[in-house]
């Protein structure tokens, strides 16, 4: 209990914004406030506001709406309570856990769009499994764009790991094959892997992807055991489709939900997991490799609603 | 992609048809439900809910034009309304062809991007992952071509390796990019710390650049800052020194165009802290809907003035109101379509294929040329999802891009000359040209007799009238020779282009 306390406070420290400006906003707009079509009605922008999306908001409300209209809902107070257990529903239960291989590395595929944040992202999963006495090894597949396997360099030269690159402009494939080779070879717990950031509508690039799990997996059975798809928080709507179109070429078996230390509200979590089933795993709340939780349903939407 | 505002507009205008005048019920009613599309679409409530006002002071009360339907007339309406609040940049006509919209922008006055003396100071700004870099890259390209040099100056000194990046960028433009003039390269790489570190620093740097490129002589000085939230007072503080210091003559607030409702909030910070001049949207080449384009226009009033449309680096196109507006509306995106097909074409290729096809002479490399610059384009879906009409219909369609990968295939596992000759591969051929590709040999029996007829086919069409040809595709359909990938991919320059001429000569007698 302790420690999901822990993980609570820390979560509402990087969502303090999030936080007042959704809490502030939704506690104060719902509570002392009589129960009525004009509340649900804003209670439906603030949700519309915080990239929730038509459809989940119309999922969270439904519910209290007909309720409401029944005369089954009244008091504002429990409005708020159902909005809290709808969420919760909604996001799943507490965090899925990362897998783990049996035996040998554990392979993480990182992969998004241009400028969502997986560098960034993979330094502080780096961070944290090297903080659990893990080794960590860092695959530097993002050829393309320039000045990309420096940056993954300098990170790992400040959190003590090494990495595995190949020159700018080459195969990611065949740095992907070197990379996991290596981790084989020195049997290190954890390779990391760092793709070039691809638009979902960029298909042959998209279809590297399959191209570079497909070594991977020649190389270490059963790998890449994780495909993160990493997600700007500030995306809307179209975050869905990244989600679907990741998950068609890559399998991606969780979300990082990295940047929710801006103005943006995160919503969008609900949308995806109302339009798909992937887990979001973590959050990133910061620019240090500190920044980063693990995702939990329950403690996010206390956070986000909660006192 | 906008499948779901196409389908919207569509339901709207059905509603609303038989009707003679626009009353206040029906607009109000039609609008609810351009409301909940255009929040589907990202762009954020508050400029919906003034979009929406607007439009409904707009047709209220309007007589239906005889020759319209009530649709046709709010669609009209809706359209206007959407091209106006988009807006251009003021000294551009809306109607100008991109190289006047270049023109314009290079002359003096407001929205300069050109000063005498020089050297003009662009700064770049924004959030982190929205495309700076890229962008400056971009744009140090687009003036490059037209004969202005450019400084390109690296004041990110946050994130790791961003000042090489910016390094290998300018570069990149200076060797491999067309134009005359002169793109290098300010840096101070040892300035460089971890995030938060170094803030303030960025400002030296700025103004050691301008010295220097005053000192060559560089007609344009553009600053890549780094990125920040708009949250971080310190960092916000750090641009507004470099602003006091150099006194930009324009501020370019690049923003992602698949930003949600969050857009609204940074734009506005960034536009109170520093007085933006102008907005590039980036990423446009994704399936994003493009509201943030609406969001950030209606918080911030500067003209959206580029978006960027690839990984290239020559991929910044200048931003055209209307054609956003029309691809919102469902007219499809035909001028895009046509420009992004002159992309991957050149004219005199395309004019070769068609002369050869004319002869009758294509062979199986020109076909897998068209078919690779095709697949370049995008995934098929997304393409025809480009057209008007199209995307709404293409909904459920499951288009498999794989079918283009066997064809592929198949052609590939061909000599070259067997692609020159088609008629050259005999059962043995056909053969070792399955087992390579794949496939079975039956396919790839199948691929060479409808490649056959098509040629033939394209060849008589050449020489044809229109009504010939119609009647000509129509049989083609029904002998089952269609269907042949990629055949065909070029013409929708000049259909496309008729298409869009009569769509806007339509709007322009509707209005007059």
């Amino acid at each position: 209990m302790g420690l999901f306390r822990s993980v609570i406070s820390k979560l509402k420290a990087g969502l303090t914004r999030t936080r007042q400006a959704l809490t502030s906003g939704l506690r104060s707009l719902i509570l002392g406030r009589r129960l009525d079509e004009a509340l649900l009605a804003d209670v439906e922008k603030m949700l519309l506001e915080a990239d929730v999306g038509v459809a989940a908001t119309r999922r969270l409300l439904e519910g209290a709406r007909d309720d409401f209209r029944a005369g089954k809902l009244t008091r504002s107070e429990d409005l708020l309570e159902h909005l809290k257990r709808e969420l919760k529903t909604l996001l799943g239960g507490p965090a899925v856990e990362m897998a783990q291989s049996p035996s040998g590395p554990t392979v993480i595929l990182v992969t998004g769009i241009n400028g969502a944040g997986k560098t960034t992202s993979i330094a502080k999963l780096a961070a944290k499994y090297r903080a659990a006495g893990k080794s960590v090894l860092l695959g530097a597949c993002d050829t393309f764009r320039a000045g990309a396997v420096r940056q993954l360099e300098i990170w790992s030269e400040r959190l003590g790991v090494e990495v595995v690159k190949g020159q700018q402009g080459g195969d990611p494939a065949a740095v992907a094959f070197d990379a996991a080779k290596a981790a084989a070879a020195r049997n290190v717990d954890v390779l990391i892997i760092d793709t070039a950031g691809r638009l979902q509508t960029q298909d042959p690039l998209m279809r590297q992807l399959g191209k570079i799990r497909s070594v991977i997996g020649r190389q270490i059975p059963g790998a890449p055991h994780e495909t993160l798809l990493v997600l700007d928080a500030t995306t809307g709507q179209n975050a869905l489709r990244q989600a679907e179109e990741f998950s068609r070429h890559a399998q991606v078996t969780g979300i990082f939900l990295a940047k929710l230390d801006g103005t943006a509200k995160g919503g969008i979590v609900a949308a995806i997991r109302h339009g798909t089933q992937i887990p979001v795993k973590f959050v990133g709340v910061g620019e240090t490799p500190e920044d980063v939780e693990p995702f939990d349903a329950d403690a996010f939407v206390e956070a986000l609603l909660g006192e | 992609m906008f499948e779901r505002l196409n389908d919207t507009f569509s339901g709207l205008f059905r509603k609303l048809s038989g009707k003679s005048t626009l009353t206040e019920s029906n607009v109000r009613e039609a609008m609810a439900e351009v409301r909940t599309a255009l929040l589907e679409a990202d762009v954020s409530l508050e400029a919906v809910d003034a979009f929406c006002q607007a439009v409904v002071a707009d047709a209220v009360g309007r007589e239906v034009t005889k020759s319209l339907q009530p649709g046709q007339e709010m669609i009209g309406i809706v359209y206007d309304r959407l091209v106006a609040m988009l807006g251009e940049a003021p000294a551009i006509p809306q109607d100008a062809s991109p190289e006047e919209a270049a023109k314009a922008m290079m002359a003096e006055g407001p929205g300069i991007l050109a000063v005498s003396p020089g050297p003009t100071v662009v700064m770049m700004c924004g959030l982190q992952g929205s495309g700076k870099t890229t962008t400056c890259g971009k744009l140090a390209a687009w003036l490059k071509k037209r004969g202005r040099s450019v400084m390109l100056v690296a004041a990110d000194l946050q994130r790791p390796a961003a000042v090489e990046q910016l390094q290998i960028v300018a570069e990149t433009v200076e060797r491999d990019m067309p134009g005359g003039a002169a793109v290098v390269f300010y840096g101070e790489p040892e300035k460089s710390a971890e995030y938060g570190k170094a803030v303030g620093v960025a400002v030296g740097v700025c103004q050691r650049a301008l010295a220097a490129a005053r000192a060559k002589g560089i007609d344009t000085v553009i600053l890549d800052t780094a990125g920040r939230l708009h949250v971080n007072d310190e960092l916000m503080g750090e641009l507004q020194q470099v602003r006091r210091a150099l006194n930009p003559h324009q501020i370019f607030l690049v923003v992602d165009a698949m930003t949600g409702q969050d857009a609204v909030r940074s734009a506005r910070a960034f536009h109170q802290k520093l007085e933006v001049d102008g907005i590039i949207l980036t990423k446009f080449d994704s399936d994003t809907r493009g509201g943030a384009a609406m969001s950030v226009k209606t918080v911030t009033g500067a003209p959206i003035r580029f978006i960027g449309v690839g990984e290239r680096l020559d991929a910044l196109e200048e931003f055209h109101a209307p054609r956003i507006a029309s691809r919102i509306l469902g007219m499809g995106d035909v001028v895009s379509l046509v420009e992004k097909a002159r992309e991957q074409v050149s004219e005199q290729e395309a004019a070769e294929i068609e002369a050869k096809m004319a002869r009758g002479e294509m062979t199986m490399e020109d076909f897998l040329k068209q078919l690779r610059s095709l697949r370049r384009m995008g995934p098929l879906k997304s393409l025809l999802g480009l057209l008007p009409g199209v995307g709404s219909a293409l909904k459920d369609v499951h288009i498999d891009d794989k079918q283009l990968d066997r064809v592929e295939g198949i052609v590939n596992s061909m000599t070259p000359a067997e692609r020159r000759k088609p008629g050259s591969i005999d059962f043995s051929r056909r053969k070792r040209i399955a087992g390579g590709a794949g496939a079975r040999p039956e396919e790839v029996g199948g691929l060479v007799k409808q490649f056959d007829a098509v040629s033939t086919l394209s060849s008589r069409l050449a020489n044809m009238s229109a009504l010939q040809k119609v009647k000509a595709v129509k049989e083609m359909g029904a002998s089952g020779v269609g269907g042949l990938p990629g055949m065909g991919g070029l013409n929708l320059r000049s259909k496309g282009s008729t298409h869009m001429q009569s769509i806007k000569s339509r709007f322009k007698k509707r209005r007059k």
